[in-house]
């Protein structure tokens, strides 16, 4: 079982609450800059990633998506 | 096969919101659209938006809405549930909103059992105007109108809204979340879930006090935000269920 992570990088706002919420410790705030001036999160290690929802669920613009991945 | 953990809910517009970064009501926001969600009441839901940050509430969700002028949402909510009793009537309302300005409205909608759902979002200040004190403002607490923290003898004391009104016979509901955690997230989903079921059920007036974080006004950093809440808001605002039995008219 894994999970599969995507983010609406142009929605993100760069609060870093995912970043915080993730068990696994997968979520960065990137370098780059989407159009609203924020660095968006973004998951470095989706092999690691448990399909928790926790990002998600702490996520204030709805900007994570997780899905279960069974392989 | 893959299957979905977490996505956008239906119910919440897909429109960027205006609230500052971290700011946890769109937490909120996101708890209110499951809910409809769970209900598939999206096409039967009429939301009443209040006066605050979240005045634009009107834009955000995915059903029909309504604004209401500063602090009236739980009249103007009376009026719609009455001549449309078939349909989900809620409304989303800050504290300075809802305890100061409103505090009749929510007073009397309460003691008449009115079947409807309050969502009442406490960040103990005014976040749109500025930080302010509201009545939920802790003793101690510095805001831009108690520069020197809230004091007793010249800004009275905070109100606990949740506790205040349970000792009404009108309410079926009156429960207090937070939103501090992905744990309390699931809880304070569940609580607004419970309000609207209980609503479709006709078994009269529901409120969830959420614990909601103001890090522009505040002046701190989301995650410290969160932090400030657990270790301030909620030791006087504890979370649980103050009022279970069904009240109602
Ligand atoms: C009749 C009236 N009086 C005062 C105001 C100014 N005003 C706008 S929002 C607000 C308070 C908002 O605070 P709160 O309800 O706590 O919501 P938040 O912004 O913190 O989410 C006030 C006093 C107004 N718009 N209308
Ligand atoms: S689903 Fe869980 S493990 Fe995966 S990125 Fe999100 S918080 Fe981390
Ligand atoms: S919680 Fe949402 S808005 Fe905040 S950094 Fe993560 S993805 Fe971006
Ligand atoms: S001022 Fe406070 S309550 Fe309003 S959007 Fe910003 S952080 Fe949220």
């Amino acid at each position: 079982m894994a999970g599969k992570v995507t983010f609406r990088e142009e929605r993100c706002k760069g609060c870093a609450l995912c970043v915080e919420a993730c068990p696994k410790g997968i979520i960065q705030l990137s370098k780059r800059f989407n159009a609203g001036g924020f660095n968006p999160a973004e998951c470095v290690n989706e092999e690691a990633c448990i399909a928790c929802g926790f990002c998600a669920r702490m996520c204030p613009d709805a900007v994570i998506e997780v899905h279960r991945v069974d392989r | 096969m893959t299957t979905v953990v977490a996505q956008r809910p239906k119910s919440l517009s897909d429109v960027v919101m205006n609230y500052c970064p971290g700011c946890t009501h769109g937490i909120i926001h996101r708890l209110v659209a499951e809910a409809i969600d769970a209900l598939d009441a999206r096409e039967r839901t009429i939301g009443v938006a209040s006066v605050g940050c979240s005045v634009f509430a009107y834009n955000y969700f995915e059903c029909d809405m309504q604004q209401a002028s500063h602090g009236r949402a739980p009249a103007v909510a009376t009026g719609i549930k009455r001549v449309l009793p078939d349909r989900l009537v809620f409304t989303y309302q800050g504290d300075g909103d809802l305890a100061s300005i409103g505090a009749a409205e929510i007073v009397h909608a309460a003691a008449r059992g009115e079947n409807i759902t309050v969502i009442f979002v406490n960040n103990a200040n005014y976040g749109m105007t500025g930080g302010q004190m509201a009545p939920t403002t802790l003793l101690g607490q510095k805001t831009t109108t108690t520069p020197l923290g809230r004091d007793p003898k010249t800004d009275g004391f905070p109100i606990r809204m949740a506790e205040m009104l349970a000792t009404l016979q009108g309410p079926a509901y009156i429960a207090r979340v937070s939103v501090h955690s992905p744990q309390a997230v699931k809880q304070a989903g569940d609580a607004i879930k419970k309000a609207f079921r209980l609503q479709a059920e006709g078994k009269g007036f529901t409120l969830i006090e959420v614990l909601s974080t103001c890090p522009t006004n505040w002046g701190l950093a989301p995650n410290q935000a969160l932090k400030w809440l657990v270790e301030n808001l909620i030791p006087f605002y504890p979370l649980g269920e103050f009022k279970k039995e069904e009240g109602g008219a």
